[in-house]
């Protein structure tokens, strides 16, 4: 069993339901994400067009995270799902270092790595993916890439030649597919991310990884220490944190 | 025109999380040039030892040990440090996996360690009786066995190599970051330890004999020489893949860390090899210590611009 996703940009309307879905299944932090939908504008006004890209963790056959984990926190279950132990993880951001697609992140809560999982404890119930659920228009195809009667092996059969992956070049062997994408869509190379106010919201970036408020010797007192009190502001830390609905 | 509507027609991000910064920040790259300090002084070392006579280097003996071991927990401390879970680091003792440059490096750095605090206790121990105090069993045991660190330095040596290239297969494993992805990161990491090695050894080598001085100026000089000629190869010909062009393309637009490149480029490797190649005919301790200097300053630069700007292009 090698499980799979596809995501058909065509289907999909953007609404983000799948990002919110997976934030409260997974209870991801504030300030971070296992999936997000990038808006990506394309063309000049009038004739412009708006595409929707969510992305997630390709659980790559031959995934450079697991490669270059130097505990195994990162290691591949039987169904091919490219999980994380967060438990063991000493969070040297390895895995941040080596994903090409930029799907891992340093939880603020544990400030250990943290990525999509195709929501294995689902998987594991029989159930499917959060994100999977809630999509109203089916665009997220998720199953068996290795029986070929499966929804999504014949999805990629009947869409042939129209199927991508991100970045083959990298010889990862992604095992999360989009329909209907592009060079635009697809390569962040090709995309504009002007950093600063755009049409919805503040393009910018984490000015720290993990939990900001954990430095260096917090991380040292941090087996000494009661737990502290968290709530999802504590991991906020944009450039708009102090003008926050001001612009 | 259309050509004025280019620009425009091409794709933009309009909304989009925020993206991570510089991961690998300050830390890495005191952690790097602290490993290239501590392994290169073991090797331009065993290069002294193999040209000249002990007599000639009279402190070599108990300095080269002792320069490396600071140096290595310099490396090691901000190891530790740039871990978020750093008591965790027992973990990669536990639980290790071979496949990772990480797992490798850190044992072999921490057995490397542990021969160069021995050859420290030893050459303590045989050089300066009384220190760190009168009665230390310690240092007294490394007296009475100077024959053991005769027999562990050639192993040592030729751990040093792997120790110190070791991060370039980090880097190589880092697919996100395709500027690392480069054969020559790992003649950089070499290079870079026979430049801290020749330029650590230079500040202790005041009552050495002028022919082991104008060696350590020779190694500073070549090292200094090809760091620079490596860097330029990879700045302005090493177009291998549209990530790191993009990446450089950055830096050659007078983007952030252009300044700090050439300062680097300038004030570690041009001024310094000028003055070694100078400091090989006149003998002047004061001017090769100055080039020392620079030269670690500028790796510093180096290696720190080299560190952070494959970081900035967005992966996704």
């Amino acid at each position: 069993m090698k499980l799979g996703f596809l995501v058909d940009l065509n289907l999909c309307m953007g609404c983000k339901g799948c990002e919110v879905a997976c934030k409260v299944e997974n209870e991801v932090p504030l300030g971070s994400w296992r999936l997000r939908v990038k808006y990506i504008d394309i063309g000049t006004f009038p004739d412009t067009s708006r595409s929707f890209t969510p992305l997630r963790c390709n659980h790559c056959e031959n995934a450079p995270c697991e490669r270059i984990c130097p505990v195994s926190a990162l290691h591949y279950l039987e169904n091919g799902i490219v999980n994380v132990d967060s438990s063991r993880c000493i969070g040297c951001a390895g895995c941040m270092m080596a994903c090409p697609y930029g799907a891992i992140y340093m939880d603020p809560e544990t400030n250990t790595a943290d990525k999509c999982t195709y929501c294995a404890h689902r998987i594991e119930s029989g159930m499917m993916p959060a994100c999977v659920v809630v999509c109203p228009v089916q665009a997220n195809i998720f199953g068996d890439v290795e029986d070929d009667t499966s929804h999504i092996s014949q999805y990629i059969m009947e869409h042939q030649g129209a199927v991508q992956v991100r970045k083959p070049e990298k010889h990862t062997n992604p095992k999360h597919y989009y329909v209907g994408g592009g060079t635009q869509t697809l390569d962040p190379l090709a995309q504009q991310r002007l950093e600063g106010y755009n049409l919805f919201n503040n393009i910018t970036h984490l000015k720290h990884v993990g939990n900001p408020n954990h430095g260096v010797i917090d991380r040292f007192l941090e087996p000494f220490e009661a737990e502290e009190k968290l709530d999802n502001r504590s991991f906020i830390d944009f450039d708009n944190h102090e003008s926050e609905g001001g612009h | 025109m259309v050509e004025h509507g280019i620009h425009a027609t091409q794709a933009v991000v309009t909304l989009d999380v925020a993206l991570p910064g510089i991961i690998w920040g300050w830390m890495i790259t005191l952690n790097m040039w602290a490993k290239s300090v501590g392994t290169g002084v073991i090797l331009v070392g065993a290069f002294l030892l193999y040209r000249h006579k002990k007599e000639e280097m009279p402190n070599l003996r108990w300095t080269m040990p002792l320069i490396s071991f600071v140096f290595l927990n310099i490396f090691l401390l901000f190891t530790l440090t740039d871990l978020h879970h750093p008591y965790r680091m027992v973990n990669i003792f536990l639980h290790p996996h071979w496949t990772s440059a990480i797992t490798v490096g850190a044992w072999m750095a921490s057995l490397f360690t542990a021969l160069i605090t021995v050859m420290l206790i030893i050459g303590v121990g045989e050089e300066l009786p009384g220190v760190p105090f009168k009665g230390c069993k310690l240092t007294a045991w490394g007296s009475k066995n100077g024959k053991l660190y005769d027999k562990i330095f050639p192993f040592v040596v030729f751990l040093a190599f792997p120790v110190t290239m070791y991060t370039a297969i980090i880097m190589a494993e880092s697919s996100a970051r395709e500027l690392w992805q480069a054969p020559a990161e790992v003649m950089q990491m070499i290079w870079a330890a026979l430049l801290a090695g020749s330029a650590g050894l230079i500040f202790v080598s005041g009552k050495w004999s002028k022919e082991a001085r104008h060696d350590l100026a020779l190694v500073l000089a070549i090292a200094t020489l090809f760091s620079f000629l490596m860097y330029m190869g990879e700045y302005f010909f090493s177009f291998k893949s549209s990530e790191a062009e993009a990446t450089l393309a950055y830096v050659h637009s007078g983007g952030a860390y252009n300044t700090e490149f050439w300062f680097g480029m300038v004030l570690g490797f041009v001024i310094p090899f000028f003055l070694a190649v100078s400091n090989m005919k006149s003998d002047n301790k004061t001017l090769l210590r100055f080039a020392a200097l620079l030269a670690l300053i500028g790796l510093y630069m180096a290696k720190d611009v080299w560190l952070k700007i494959p970081q900035m292009l967005p992966l996704s």
